[in-house]
């Protein structure tokens, strides 16, 4: 059991934007997380990534009970998050764009340098691994979309990530750009990641999750592996046209 | 064909000729090149000792405060500020020192100075969320007037018992090369390096070119805003204190409408006012091409009235070009 949440909610003021969810997430496996607008996924994700703390519930990570008060002591733990615009700076390169935050340093302690080569290194070998063609040295300004997922994929690699969650990350780019995205989607559950994916496009979930977790007004309504259920249940699950339990 | 991990490294969209002829500072440097070799022919006057010691002095000011202005406009925020502040730091030094305190204490309270003033526009922008151009817009009318408090609204010329020693400061010359000068090639190594080399020099590029992934990537976003309008100050207090020592005297209205130049210099070497670029090497550039354009309107016998036309003419010439680029790009 990597990922566990219990009875978790969180409201905003007089806003419940979860209530009471529980999950039991496995290393190596593609959780599709659907719902309309407002269902309460972004909030949920972003709990986990520790960008929000939760109201109420625990979360447990391989059994072990974890706080989380800011994104860095999420990525300590080997949680990453892709956000849904991606979170680049379009005026530094690729590698520069990995490694924000975590650059590799040449030198002693306070004196150390940037170690330009390094990373550029590491990053050409990231974007190898995942088949992309993106180029280390490149801006970020000039590349696709696909590209850029692939630079915002790559950073939750640097560093042995055990849950990569993603938020939208097939919204606003292009077809042949979504079987990239997919692909590489693949390539983080084939290395035994857990990966959480929002998404509102059924075609993509049902290609690449293995489980899916329905949530409507804050609440889970369906958590079931996804052979056992068809995009037609998936969306009536989600409009309240079928009753979760 | 499988490439090697070399080639794919080294395989970049646009080699490094393209990157560096694609460059608006290149341009500019080239321009100034240019200038000063047109001018040696064109004029007896410009290629003297005497003129080239001027040109380098009058640029160092200007270069010194344009290296702070970058570091806040690749921020994507303006200080208008510095040219109050450079006034500021010059009267309290005077001042403090015509009271008969030492160098080192004069120099001390003014550099105090001008934190000071750089931190409460760095924490309102920062932390209070206002917007760059409004606090120190406001600044730079606090400034001056503190500094007009700070004098009685006189001249000061008499600096206590260490006054030679600031004349030396900021008049001085080591191996024929004046003073600022070299403070100004120290202090643009300094900042360079700073850019390029460290990581909140990369953390800089960043929070200009998007500040809220800046933020989600959980980067120290407001202690680096704070601490660039900090720099900003200081240089503003740097250039003002080398400045007094240059001049010998002070007045308050030295550094009035300097901002805009310093700006100018700082768009004109590269800095983009959207934020996410600029260098140092740049904002040496930018002041030197304003000063080769003043000083050849002179020695060319032109009416110095239309110093301004040259000098914003060049300013919007040297975005054009940035413009250009960028609109073919979006096609």
């Amino acid at each position: 059991m990597l990922l566990e949440l219990s009875n978790i909610s969180k409201h905003f003021g007089a806003i419940q934007a979860v209530n009471d969810i529980s999950l039991s997430l496995e290393a190596g496996q593609v959780v599709g997380l659907m719902g309309d607008n407002g269902a309460g996924k972004s909030t949920l994700v972003k709990m986990i990534a520790g960008n929000f703390r939760p109201s109420e519930g625990t979360m447990r990570l391989n059994g072990s009970e974890i706080v989380l008060h800011r994104p860095v002591e999420a990525r300590q733990f080997g949680i990453e998050i892709v956000h849904q615009d991606l979170a680049l700076c379009d005026n530094l390169t690729a590698a520069a764009n990995v490694f924000l935050g975590r650059e590799l340093r040449r030198g002693v302690g306070p004196l150390g340098v940037l170690d330009y080569k390094a990373m550029y290194r590491r990053a050409a070998e990231i974007f190898k691994e995942l088949r992309s063609e993106t180029g280390a040295r490149d801006l970020v300004k000039q590349m696709s979309g696909g590209q850029r997922q692939a630079v915002a994929i790559a950073r939750t690699m640097i560093s042995e990530a055990k849950i990569v969650l993603m938020d939208e990350p097939t919204a606003a780019i292009s077809v042949r750009q979504v079987a990239e995205v997919l692909h590489l989607i693949r390539q983080l559950r084939d290395r035994g990641i857990l990966v959480v994916l929002i998404s509102h496009r059924m075609p993509d979930v049902f290609d690449v999750a293995d489980r899916v977790v329905v949530m409507r007004r804050g609440r889970k309504v369906a958590d079931k592996p996804i052979i056992e259920t068809s995009p037609e249940e998936v969306t009536g699950l989600i409009t309240g046209a079928i009753e979760g339990g | 064909m499988a490439t090697t991990l070399h080639e794919t490294i080294a395989h970049r969209q646009r080699t490094l000729a393209a990157t560096v002829l694609g460059s608006q500072t290149f341009w500019v440097l080239v321009a100034v090149i240019v200038a000063c070799i047109f001018l040696s022919f064109a004029t007896d006057s410009f290629a003297t000792a005497k003129n080239l010691y001027n040109i380098t002095r009058n640029v160092t000011f200007v270069a010194i405060i344009a290296l702070g202005m970058t570091l806040v406009i690749i921020t994507g925020g303006i200080d208008l500020s510095v040219g109050s502040v450079l006034c500021l730091c010059s009267m309290v030094l005077a001042v403090t020192m015509h009271a008969g305190y030492g160098i080192g204490t004069g120099v001390a309270v003014s550099v105090a100075t001008a934190l000071v003033i750089g931190a409460f526009n760095g924490i309102l922008i920062a932390y209070l969320g206002f917007p760059p151009f409004v606090v120190t817009l406001g600044m730079l009318s606090v400034a001056r007037s503190l500094a007009m408090v700070a004098s009685n609204n006189t001249v000061v010329f008499e600096f206590g018992p260490d006054h030679t020693k600031l004349l030396a400061l900021g008049g001085g010359a080591i191996f024929g090369v004046a003073n600022p000068v070299i403070y100004m090639i120290v202090l643009a190594l300094l900042t360079g390096f700073v850019l390029r080399w460290t990581r909140i020099g990369r953390y800089i590029y960043a929070i200009g070119g998007n500040e809220k992934a800046a933020i989600a990537t959980g980067l120290p976003v407001r202690p680096i805003k704070v601490c660039v309008y900090m720099i900003s100050a200081l240089s503003a207090g740097i250039a003002g204190i080398i400045q007094t020592g240059w001049l010998g005297a002070v007045t308050t209205n030295i550094g009035a409408g300097m901002e805009l130049q310093v700006i100018a210099a700082a768009v004109i070497g590269g800095a983009n006012l959207a934020g996410g670029a600029g260098t140092a090497f740049g904002a040496l550039v930018g002041a030197a091409l304003i000063e080769v354009i003043r000083n050849s309107l002179g020695l060319l016998g032109i009416n110095a009235f239309w110093q301004g036309t040259f000098i914003g003419g060049a300013t919007i010439l040297a975005v054009l070009f940035d413009r250009i680029r960028n609109f073919r790009q979006s096609e």
